[in-house]
Order: C-alpha cells, then structure tokens, then sequence
C-alpha cells in the first residue's frame, strides 16, 4: 500500500468468525474524503444514503458504512487488499 | 474510585501509614461486600483476579500442580466460551488428564442426557457456564452441582453471564467454585472474582509466585536455597500488587446494583427480551440462536439473511446501536449452529423500550437494504 494511501487508514483487521472478511477502518477526518474518491472508481449497487454503500470494484465486492469502516470480502490475500485498496484512494 | 485515588491510594497490606491502612480498609471492605453479593459463607473465599479468565487459568493451573493427573477427567459443555476451554486445553497437556465435551442440542441447550452419560468416578471437575454469553440460555446449575457432587466431582461455574444479571447464591447452589468479572455489571475493567470453597482454596497450590501470596521466605544457606511457606486465604491467590482500585469499583458498582435489586434487573432484561423478540418475529429475514422460549437472560443471537453479522453490526453501529458480531469467543457453539458468525444484541439495567422500539426500526431499515 502507497504511503499516500496509508494515510487515509488507522487499521486493518480480520473479522471474528467470518472466514475472509477484512475490516478497514479510516480515519475520521478522511473517511468523506476517501467515500468520495471511492465513489469514482467502484459501481454502486445499492445504497441508503448517508449510511451505507454496496459496492463493487473489479472482481471485489465491499461495503463502506459512514462510520469509515469498509468490509472487503473475499479477499484471497493481504497483497489483493493492498492493491484494491491502491487503485480506490489513490 | 476518583476519591480513592484522590484520598485513599496506596498499596495494600504493606505498608503502617495513613494511607496504606485506609487502602487496605477499602480493598477488604470490598471484599466483604462481594462475599455478601454472593452469599460466600466467608470472605476469604473471595479472590480477587483481573477477570473470569484469569479466575479460570487460576483453577486449571493449581489444580493441575497437585490434583489432575493422567487418568482424571474434566467435563466441559460445547456452549462455553473460549475461556472455559483454553486454559483447561492447556494444563490438560501438562498433565496429561483427559477433556471431555458436553453436546448441546441444536438450539442451544445443555444435553442433560449426555452430561449424565459422560460423567464418571474420573471426572474430577465439571466446568460449566451459568448463562450462555451466545444464546444466554441459562443452565440449572443446583440440579447440575448435585449430579457433580454425585459422582465425587466438583463444579466450577463460570458466571460472568449471570452474576451481573440475576441474584446467585454460592450456597444455595452448592458451587465449588463461581467466577466473574466486573466489567459485566457496570465496573472497571480489569477486576474479576474467583470464589472458591474455603477447604477447597485450602489444600489449593497458588500458581502465581510474589509478593503479599507468600508468609515466609527463608534462606536457608546450608541447601542454598529459599524455604517458602504460603500466606492465609485470600491473599495466597494474590501475587503482586492487586487492582486494589478496581475491587472498590466493583464493590461500589455491586452496592449500586443491590440497590436496584436483582430480582428486579432480572425481570426488566427478560421483559425487554421477549418484546425486542416479539419485535423481531416479524422480520422475515432473521433467524435466532439458540432456544427464545426457555428460561435465559437478555441475550439474543440472530442473523440476518444476506448479510455477515459483521455488516449487521456495522448498520447498527452507524445508528449509534452497539451489538456484537462474530463468534463471541464461543467457535464450539457456533459449529453446532452451523455458523461462521452471529450478531448478538444484549440488554442491561439502563435499557429501555424506547431504545427496543428504535433497534427493530433499524432492523426493518436493514431488512429493507
């Protein structure tokens, strides 16, 4: 992951209990930025505004929730979120 | 607990000044009103550790020095959590004494016919929890400690889900051994309970060495080697300096508690209970943990079709309503259930109906996603 990108992030965790799913939390000053840039790269599929978003970004599908928490799923490695995560906020 | 750091603090047990003494007063005042919460016959059964797993590692390793060896059994259920099962994993490689596990029906109760059928003239200690922390099921523990006791075993309960949530009577139950933590029922973390029979604690080896557990420590130059003999009961359990503002906390929360009465805090928690289910009965796409009709405490385990209980949470979480997701430190269950993860909602004494009626407005909002 690019610095530039880092620094939009304050943890990466695994999920308790729910095999793949990663939980990446930013930072609050720059989560509505971070939605933002999101927002230009990934298709959204579903919403309720304000709160949630359903998106997907090439093969990964990912939900950013207003809190700046975003749930990757599936994701088959740490590199694979890295990358994503790249290509997102950068 | 601002006061006593402000006027009572210092360490306890040691030192003959003001401040040492009035500590001292405190942290065993406290101790007394555990023991009274409980109803301990005295209040050297009450040993203060950080929290249920350490109450339990505390049990499984001094059992093991002296009284589990190969050959011995200990009986678990398949509903505890994660703390009721490592430490005994643990020692149970140490010593070489065997685990055996307790079914639990598919929805969530304790298989009273495989207890009986497991329990043996082997088993040595049957550790069980009170109430479930996933489903919140409560377990008949009299019934149980008797069948234990039966068969020459004793009982080690955990109650880190039930002592805050409805009164438990240590004799009336008949537990060798019941363990908590403070956290659970409004005080600070990193405080808990071990309660242990006294003749039990008695013949007890402490596992953790130090300061204040310790009478005597003598040199003795011709062996080159130090002679030690163990302090009286509690302390003997307590090594170091202890979370001697903690056991205030607890003992301040606990007389808050009393207070509002457990019978009460019962009957509001099960109230609010059966109507957060009633509500939630409409929702066709949650599905429940664990038995909604029997006898339990203010838990409800759920899923929600299509979505992960962490993405549940998160919902929640963005309309300021805190639950938990995942397995809860309880994977057994879970494998029962067939289940990565489940969202847990849990009530308190401060909880109110308003505050149900805006979680299944939230609920609907998510069905509606």
């Amino acid at each position: 992951m690019s610095s530039a990108v880092a620094d939009y992030i304050t943890r990466i965790e695994g999920t308790c209990g729910a095999g793949s799913d990663i939980v990446v939390v930013l930072k609050f000053d720059k989560k509505d930025q971070a939605l933002e840039k999101i927002l230009k790269k990934a298709t959204l599929k579903n919403t309720i505004a304000g709160v949630i978003y359903d998106l997907t970004y090439e093969q990964s599908s990912f939900r950013f929730y207003a809190s700046g928490k975003i749930i990757f799923r599936g994701v088959e490695n740490k590199q694979t979120l890295n990358r994503i995560i790249d290509a997102l906020l950068l | 607990m601002v006061d006593f750091y402000e006027n009572n603090n210092a360490n306890v047990h040691r030192g003959v000044h003001t401040l040492a003494l009035e500590a001292t007063e405190m942290y065993e005042q406290s101790r007394e009103c555990v023991a009274k919460f409980i109803n301990a016959k005295e209040s050297c059964e009450i040993i203060f550790v950080r929290g249920t797993t350490e109450a339990i590692n505390v049990v499984a390793y001094s059992l093991g020095l002296n009284d589990l060896k190969e050959g011995d059994e200990v009986l678990i259920s398949l509903m505890e959590h994660h703390s009721n099962i490592v430490p005994w994993e643990i020692t149970a490689k140490i010593h070489g004494f065997k685990i055996n596990y307790v079914d639990v029906t598919s929805d969530g109760l304790l298989n009273i016919q495989d207890f009986e059928n497991k329990i043996t003239s082997k088993t040595k200690i049957v550790c069980l929890s009170h109430v479930s922390n996933v489903t919140g099921v409560v377990n008949d523990i009299k019934k149980l400690a008797k069948i234990a006791h039966a068969h020459g075993a004793i009982i080690l309960v955990d109650g880190a889900q039930s002592v805050p949530h409805m009164p438990v009577d240590v004799q009336n139950l008949d537990v060798d051994f019941l363990v908590f933590s403070g956290h659970k029922m409004l005080s600070p973390t990193g405080i808990g309970v071990l309660y242990g029979k006294k003749e039990l604690l008695q013949k007890m080896t402490p596992f953790q060495g130090g300061g204040e557990m310790i009478k005597d420590v003598i040199f003795d130059s011709i062996t080159q080697s130090c002679n030690i003999s163990w302090n009286e009961l509690p302390w003997k359990f307590e090594a170091g300096t202890p979370n001697i503002c903690g056991a205030v906390g607890l003992a301040t929360a606990i007389n808050y508690l009393k207070k509002v009465g457990m019978d009460n805090i019962l009957a509001h928690e099960q109230a609010l209970t059966k109507y957060a289910i009633d509500g939630m009965k409409n929702l066709s796409k949650v599905s429940f943990y664990g038995s909604i009709d029997s006898n339990k405490c203010g838990i409800i385990t759920f899923s929600f079709a299509d979505l992960s209980s962490h993405d549940v949470a998160l919902l929640c979480d963005s309309y300021g309503i805190a639950i938990r997701s995942g397995y809860h430190c309880a994977q057994p269950l879970h494998q029962i259930f067939k289940l990565q993860s489940s969202a847990r909602a849990s009530f308190y004494l401060y909880n109110t109906i308003e505050e149900i009626n805006r979680f299944l407005e939230v609920l609907q909002e998510i069905q509606n996603f």
